[in-house]
């Protein structure tokens, strides 16, 4: 009897709650951390992330208008899935990161973990940020956080998993819609956190999963004038790169969150920075009535 | 898929002529092959056109525009930014051309009229009891003459579909005749005239053939394929359908005949692949805002974000362009 053929898998992007191929057609070999094949991924292009835009944009209306407790059940759900899911996400890092099973089991808790952090934050952030102002004149003037709109994430190239969920969760549990560009080298635990997110009550369109290069995508990302804010995490150690996204993003005035030098240490306290950052603040005035 | 009838002897006058030689005339036209229609239309809908072409192409597009808005809720206010954004669709760019007319009901003719002026834009007013054509043809003669008379230069008319439908030739005949008439102005030239056929309520390829031509032979200066108001409008094969209609009227009659697609061309790529269309089966002839025109008003705004997008090299958003 003949050895069974392997399955050799070519995964999809995740635009708009469907999963359509790279317009460009292109896919890419990821390997694992021993360089062995694992599978092909679809290397996303400027067609790609303009579509993302538009499906994210489309997104942004109702899933802003959402309750914020609604928004935090979608994010403990998708939480919930995650832990079903959890051999697969073990594997996933094991072979991305190279990590011993022991290590990225503890990896996955994290990630749930974080999932679940962020879930809670949904319906307390405005108490913490917002504030009833004092003001010299008969008026009720009120400051409320309010989601800046759709935001790219370049998601960090070293932590495959815990990263990308401490970049996505804080973005879009304020109400905002994001387009994601993974971990060029480890893209696979995205890739089946778009399948989990297909199937977690998460909206099309909130989530848009890109997998490939972002130096290729970002520019385009940076410059797109839809795009209201970006995140260059993943942009870790190219300061040139980095520079160039941040002057095309300022031409429509995005908000950047600038990338960091080193890649952070994901399993510390995250606070609320990656939160605030993505968030404007409103404030109106209301007369008092008599 | 050449639809060239035989035309007897003395021409168009002889099939006209009694109900009976126009139910002759219409049905002795060649059959569409659906599938075949359907898959050259999808086949032409392929090609690509990138820089220069697009950047032509998108321009062009732009000037055959009939922006409209035809809402029960439409005030003189939102017409007026509309007619203003017509004048100067990209308020940033004055070299981005201005669209070809202006589509209102008729009420709303003289607020057109007064914020274009002189400036080039032509005004299309919907007549005969658009949208469903349900009226009586003195009615239908008064809305188009009350049009005409505010100031419309072009009249959107709608046939009556039941008469059609029910093998009545002769009667949707005269009524595009009568209106024809009433778009005469005393002091100048007569307002155009398109025709509205509904093809989303025909039923079939063959009676969009025929009523192509019913409309042709009693004196359209358009064909246009729907109102907007019922699904679905504008398809590219019941296009195609009708830009052949024109082609080989023009072969028979010597006469030129436009098309105007309506409803439901959304985006700048639906845009391209009926220019493509028009190119490669009615010929370059019909490349121009006289002779082939877009009944749109989301479609303008794509337009504009991808020309900018050609210019700037990055990609635009719904935010920098008016809302209507």
């Amino acid at each position: 009897m003949s050895d069974r053929i392997d399955v050799r898998k070519t995964y999809k992007l995740y635009i708009g709650g469907a999963f359509p191929r790279s317009e460009s057609a292109y896919s890419y070999e990821v390997r694992d951390s021993r360089g062995a094949f694992v599978a092909n991924a679809a290397l996303a292009s400027r067609k790609d992330a303009r579509d993302a835009v538009v499906a994210a944009r489309k997104a942004f209306g109702s899933w802003s208008a959402r309750t914020a407790y609604n928004r935090a059940q979608i994010l403990y759900r998708i939480a919930e899935v995650l832990e079903d899911r959890r051999p697969q996400f073990v594997q996933a890092v094991v072979q991305s990161e190279g990590l011993s099973s022991s290590k990225a089991e503890k990896v996955v808790d994290a990630a749930v973990d974080r999932l679940v952090w962020y879930a809670g934050w949904a319906d307390k952030i405005t108490q913490v940020l917002g504030s009833a102002n004092p003001v010299a004149g008969p008026f009720f003037n009120l400051s409320t956080p309010e989601p800046t709109g759709v935001v790219a994430v370049l998601a960090p190239q070293e932590s495959s998993l815990l990263g990308l969920i401490s970049v996505v969760a804080p973005v879009i549990v304020t109400g905002n819609t994001v387009v994601v560009v993974s971990s060029y080298d480890r893209p696979l635990p995205a890739v089946n956190l778009a399948e989990v997110l297909a199937t977690s009550d998460v909206p099309g369109g909130v989530v848009n999963l890109l997998t490939g290069s972002a130096a290729t995508v970002a520019p385009w990302l940076a410059a797109h004038m839809d795009v209201n804010a970006i995140d260059l995490t993943g942009v870790v150690g190219d300061a040139a790169l980095a520079t160039e996204l941040e002057v095309a993003a300022a031409d429509n005035l995005k908000r950047v969150r600038r990338a960091p030098a080193v890649e952070p240490d994901w399993s510390a306290d995250p606070g609320l920075e990656p939160m605030t950052t993505f968030l404007e603040i409103k404030t109106v005035w209301h007369p008092i009535g008599v | 898929m050449t639809a060239t009838p035989t035309i007897l002897g003395s021409g168009l006058d002889e099939v006209t002529r009694s109900e009976a030689s126009l139910r002759q005339f219409l049905h002795g036209l060649p059959g569409v092959d659906q599938v075949g229609a359907e898959a050259r239309a999808a086949g032409l809908g392929t090609r690509s056109i990138k820089t220069t072409a697009k950047a032509y192409a998108l321009d062009l597009a732009i000037r055959m525009v009939d922006l409209t808005t035809l809402e029960g809720a439409d005030t003189p206010g939102k017409v007026r930014a509309l007619a203003s954004k017509a004048m100067r669709p990209d308020p940033a760019d004055p070299d981005c051309p201005s669209v070809a007319a202006v589509c209102v009901y008729p009420d709303m003719v003289a607020t057109v009229r007064e914020t274009l002026g002189g400036s080039g834009v032509h005004i299309a007013a919907v007549a005969t009891a658009f949208p469903s054509g349900r009226a009586a043809l003195d009615i239908k003669l008064a809305d188009t003459a009350d049009a005409v008379e505010a100031g419309a230069d072009e009249i959107d008319m709608v046939i009556d579909r039941g008469a059609f439908l029910s093998g009545r030739y002769q009667q949707v005949y005269d009524e595009i005749v009568a209106v024809k008439a009433a778009c005469a102005r005393a002091d100048g030239p007569s307002a155009h005239l398109k025709v509205i056929f509904e093809t989303g309520e025909l039923q079939t390829y063959d009676n969009v053939r025929r009523v192509s031509w019913l409309a042709m032979m009693a004196g359209a200066d358009f064909i246009k394929t729907s109102t907007g108001k019922v699904q679905p409008a504008a398809t590219l094969p019941v296009t195609m359908i009708m830009l052949e209609a024109v082609r080989d009227f023009r072969e028979q009659t010597g006469r030129m005949i436009g098309v105007k697609p309506a409803g439901g061309i959304r985006t700048s790529k639906d845009a391209i692949k009926y220019l493509v269309m028009v190119n490669e089966v009615a010929g370059p002839d019909w490349l121009d805002p006289d002779w082939f025109r877009f009944g749109a008003s989301t479609l303008l705004n794509d337009l504009l974000m991808q020309r900018t997008k050609m210019t700037t090299g990055r990609y635009s958003g719904p935010d920098y362009f008016t809302l209507d």
